[in-house]
């Protein structure tokens, strides 16, 4: 039986909506149950793996940044793509036209530069699509 | 048929577009699809039991089928006592489960 398939595109920027973290989710479940899963980022998205992504302390609570352990896309990315480096695999697409207006293509190894072309090819090629759209 | 699976992310107390997935659930399933509602996010703010104006109900008496993520209920104090008795509590894995069946079409809101 041919490996599952899930292809996912994502639009919010990180550290906006809750979407960001429930798409994660998706992501992380399917990979635990084997399933392949193509990610395309377009718009804000192409934020999520930014590698410049730093945490910080908590002035108003007086923690420093280890205390404070803010978690960040790119390390929650970062972990999703060393789950899925082989097998399950994980193909993460930034959008390269969004990626430059942004100017955001310092992102952290494994993420690939594309276009919506590349979007329909997963989708055509998966077993199934979502797209988590902005509001 | 063809199975759908609504995700619904949206507080339908904050805006009038939960209607949307009333509309369109209750008449692809009148069309005898199958039709799941995930509720996830706020979207589970209208899974209470005593939600008086949750639009869930319509959606249970149209044989709908109705899951709400743990994490989110959880996130937002959610009791699994409180929840409406045809809300099943379920969770993101589940909803793997969901998307990657054959003949599926899943759309966020």
């Amino acid at each position: 039986m041919s490996r599952k398939t899930l292809t996912l595109a994502l639009m919010d920027p990180p550290y906006e909506s809750a979407n960001s973290t429930t798409a994660l989710r998706i992501i992380s479940a399917a990979l635990n149950k084997g399933i392949n899963v193509n990610v395309f980022a377009y718009e804000g998205a192409v934020n999520l793996p930014f590698r410049d992504q730093a945490p910080h302390a908590n002035p108003v609570k007086g923690t420093t940044v280890e205390e404070e352990d803010h978690p960040t896309t790119k390390h929650f990315i970062s972990s999703l793509l060393e789950t899925g480096k082989a097998d399950p695999l994980l193909t993460w697409v930034n959008c390269g036209l969004c990626v430059d207006e942004r100017g955001a293509g310092n992102s952290i190894d494994g993420v690939k530069r594309g276009g919506p072309g590349d979007f329909l090819k997963m989708a055509q090629e998966s077993t199934n699509t979502l797209v988590i759209p902005t509001r | 048929m063809t199975s759908y699976v609504f995700i619904e992310s949206r507080d339908p107390f904050e805006s009038r577009d939960a209607q949307f997935i009333v509309d369109t659930a209750t008449a692809l399933k009148q069309h005898d699809n199958e039709v799941t509602v995930f509720l996830v996010q706020n979207g589970v703010l209208g899974a209470r039991r005593n939600a008086a104006g949750s639009h869930l109900p319509q959606l249970a008496k149209a044989g709908i089928i109705l899951l709400a993520d743990g994490f989110s209920l959880k996130e937002r104090g959610v009791l699994p006592t409180e929840i409406n008795p045809a809300v099943r509590e379920s969770t993101v894995e589940a909803l793997v489960d969901l998307l990657v069946r054959d003949n599926t079409k899943a759309i966020w809101h």
